[in-house]
């Protein structure tokens, strides 16, 4: 059994990374940048796994459990708000909502 | 130095008589309002047990007494200072004027004091003044005797502004507290003298090691700021000034305070430190003379004043200036003495003037009194005891205090001092009989409404007894007994004194000298004529009765020549230092910060995806340091 090269899972993560980043920065529907950072939290996810398997260190793949559970919660909370800002404004435009300043 | 265990039953007691008035002060500051019409018996009582447990160390103390160690204070640099108290017979004497005295016009107070709102405070702060005082007179070393130096003063500016609301008592008191300061700054600084150069504080090792410790200029610089603490305290010259406006004051304070007790502390002081003023000579010569300049001058304005609390001041201020001069000297157990027999009359003179405030609804100018002798015999008859024990008529206390003053002067050679004194003694029995005379007899000037009346018996019997003690003081020190100066030799040394018969002939002088003050002030305000021959005097000095009345015009000047330029200071440094520099400095930063802000703040937009183009430009720059710093190593 050939087993895939390391490099290539980490060129896999930097892409999966590098794409959510900039997703989150250009767009601007609310869910849309949800998902980007969902993106960005596989991408370090995979990082995590292969290295534990690089390593044979299981550290990494609990660590992977800890960053699910954190997404989980943060999505639960975000879309709560996401919800109630559209059911206010019809809109989840996040440039919409900047009156927090100042 | 004994701890208290080890030290004699007499010197135990020395504390529990601070701590008793100390106690008194305590429980009516915190709950005086809930212990309300029975804090004044509580006072007098605790202080009346400190009488009594004086009395008995009174009969325990000899010698030089006992030195006793209660616990370390100030522990620093070899200096050791500790809470300590120095029960010898000197301090025991002061102990029994301040309790004895104090305690009578505690109980007067009673009466006195009856329906203020401020009753408890009152007491409060008499206790207080009693602690701070006791602790004055006890204390081993110079600066425990500060504090008790300091604590009196604040009661004396608590008690002066008593009624504070009253805009004169709250100047009064103010003006008090100002001059006593002055005073108070040259003494401590004669304190940092003495303990740079003796490396001491202890009163004891200071007396002991003057001599070799330090030289002759240096004792006298010392002693001539200890000197000026006790011109303010003592109210001497030039600092005499605020005792007068003192008597804004409730009575009582006047009669305990500003004359039986706080303002010896100066005359007590200097016999306590005698020999740095023994070797530092030159000082001894200043003490004398302004001692009795004092005495002179104060007994010529008080000749000239119509507020009676306030002839009484001013008498107060000329027979401290005795006591100075007994001091300056050299006959230390004489001043004590004076200070003692003082004590008794001044405060029955002060008491029986409060009695007829009483009478006539705080009446001041003796011109709306006369004739009270009528409605107040006790009253009058203590009052005219007093009178003529400060004249110094035979066989009354002040005769034989006065008289050893005098007498010691003539037998040092000081015939000047004795002639001044001599003067200072013949306005003093005028002006006592001239305010006797105005308010116990003659025809009633008593405004028609006001029915004067005899004070209530809480009042009266503590009248009697400094009256009974105003005429038997004197026993204490009969020449040829000398009870009290033996007493006090061990501490203060032998006084000089003439031969008996000079003694003799120069006290029948001072009682011939009496006699004829009296005699003035009765041909001047009772003889029949009297008031146009008073008319006639008075047009032809009239400049100098002018001048006097303005009290040669000594405030004045003092407003003038450091009231006025202090408050042009103060309002520079409140228009410039202040208002420019400190707030500056304040308001500046102030304004940075804000000013700041209000640019940084336009940093916030409000967009949640600057915020994250920031976050990660951010992370961008860690991450490129720290990859640099792996490259670099």
């Amino acid at each position: 059994m050939t087993s895939v090269p390391v490099e290539y899972y980490l060129a896999l993560a930097g892409l999966m990374f590098a794409v959510g980043t900039v997703g989150v920065l250009v767009r601007r529907n609310a869910i849309v940048i949800f998902m980007f950072i969902e993106l960005m939290l596989n991408a370090v996810n995979l990082l995590f796994v292969t290295f534990a398997r690089m390593h044979g260190n299981l550290d990494g793949q609990v660590l992977v459990f800890f960053v699910l559970v954190v997404a989980a919660a943060e999505v639960t909370v975000g879309l709560a708000i996401i919800v109630s800002i559209f059911r206010r404004r019809a809109s989840a435009d996040v440039d919409d909502v900047n009156l927090l300043k100042w | 130095m004994e701890s208290f265990s080890h030290a004699p039953l007499y010197a135990q007691l020395a504390p529990i008589v601070i701590g008793l008035p100390l106690l008194g002060a305590t429980i009516l500051l915190v709950a005086g309002r809930r212990v309300g019409r029975a804090s004044g018996a509580l006072a007098s009582t605790l202080l009346s047990i400190a009488f009594v447990l004086g009395v008995v160390s009174f009969f325990g103390v000899t010698g030089h007494g006992s030195q006793i160690h209660l616990w370390s204070w100030v522990p620093l640099l070899g200096f050791h200072t500790g809470v300590d108290l120095n029960v010898d017979p000197l301090a025991i004497v002061m102990v029994l004027v301040v309790t004895g005295v104090g305690a009578l016009i505690h109980w007067y107070s009673l009466g006195y004091m009856a329906g203020d709102p401020g009753y408890p405070r009152f007491f409060a702060y008499m206790n207080l003044f009693a602690a701070s005082m006791l602790l004055l007179v006890l204390a081993d070393n110079v600066l425990l005797l500060y504090v008790g130096w300091e604590g009196v003063g604040l009661c004396s500016y608590l008690l002066i502004g008593f009624w504070f609301e009253r805009p004169s008592a709250a100047h009064a008191a103010k003006k008090a507290f100002f001059v006593n300061r002055i005073g108070d700054f040259a003494f401590l600084a004669g304190i940092f003298v003495l303990a740079a150069s003796l490396g001491t504080l202890s009163i004891p090792r200071i007396d002991a090691s003057v001599s070799g410790g330090m030289t002759s200029g240096l004792a006298t610089v010392a002693a001539l700021l200890l000197f000026a603490g006790a011109t303010a305290k003592s109210a001497q010259i030039p600092l005499y000034v605020w005792l007068l406006d003192a008597m804004e004051g409730p009575t009582p304070v006047s009669a305990l305070i500003h004359a039986a007790t706080m303002v010896t502390a100066g005359v007590y002081l200097i016999a306590r430190v005698h020999p740095v003023f023994e070797f530092g000579a030159a000082s001894l010569d200043v003490v004398m003379w302004i001692g009795i300049l004092t005495a002179l001058l104060a007994a010529i304005l008080g000749a000239f004043e119509y507020d009676i609390k306030r002839v009484l001041a001013y008498s107060t201020v000329s027979q401290i200036g005795y006591m100075i001069a007994a001091d300056g000297l050299s006959s230390y157990s004489t001043g004590i003495f004076h200070l003692a027999m003082h004590a008794f009359f001044k405060a029955l003179l002060f008491l029986g003037a409060g009695a007829v405030m009483h009478a006539l609804a705080d009446e001041l100018d003796m011109r709306r009194m006369g004739g009270l002798r009528r409605v107040m015999p006790v009253t009058a008859g203590t009052f005219l005891i007093a009178a003529l024990a400060i004249s110094g008529i035979f066989p009354l206390s002040g005769f034989w205090s006065k008289d050893a003053i005098l007498a010691a002067a003539w037998a040092q050679g000081q015939y000047a001092i004795w002639a001044i004194g001599l003067a200072a003694a013949f306005l003093t029995a005028f002006y006592m009989f001239r305010l006797y005379f105005r308010v116990f007899e003659g025809p009633s000037h008593v405004q028609e409404d006001l029915h004067p009346h005899e004070a209530p018996r809480i009042m009266t019997v503590p009248l009697v007894i400094l009256g009974f003690l105003s005429v038997v003081g004197g026993a204490l020190n009969v020449p040829g007994n000398d009870a009290l100066e033996r007493f006090l030799d061990p501490v203060l040394g032998a006084p000089a004194a003439p031969g008996a018969v000079t003694d003799a002939i120069l006290s029948a002088v001072a009682v011939a000298v009496a006699v004829i003050g009296i005699g003035t002030a009765w041909g001047l305000y009772m003889a029949p004529a009297a008031d146009a021959r008073r008319a006639a005097l008075e047009h032809r000095f009239a400049v100098l009765v002018h001048v006097a009345r303005r009290k040669f015009y000594v405030d004045e000047l003092y407003g003038y020549a450091f009231v006025l330029p202090g408050k042009r200071l103060a309002m520079w440094f409140d228009s410039l230092v202040d208002a420019r520099i400190f707030d500056g400095a304040v308001n500046g930063i102030a304004a940075m910060l804000s000013g700041s802000g209000e640019q940084i703040r336009r940093l916030q937009t409000g967009f949640v995806r600057s915020y994250a183009a920031v976050f990660l430009f951010g992370v961008m720059v860690i991450f490129t340091v720290l990859i640099l710093r792996v490259a670099v190593t």
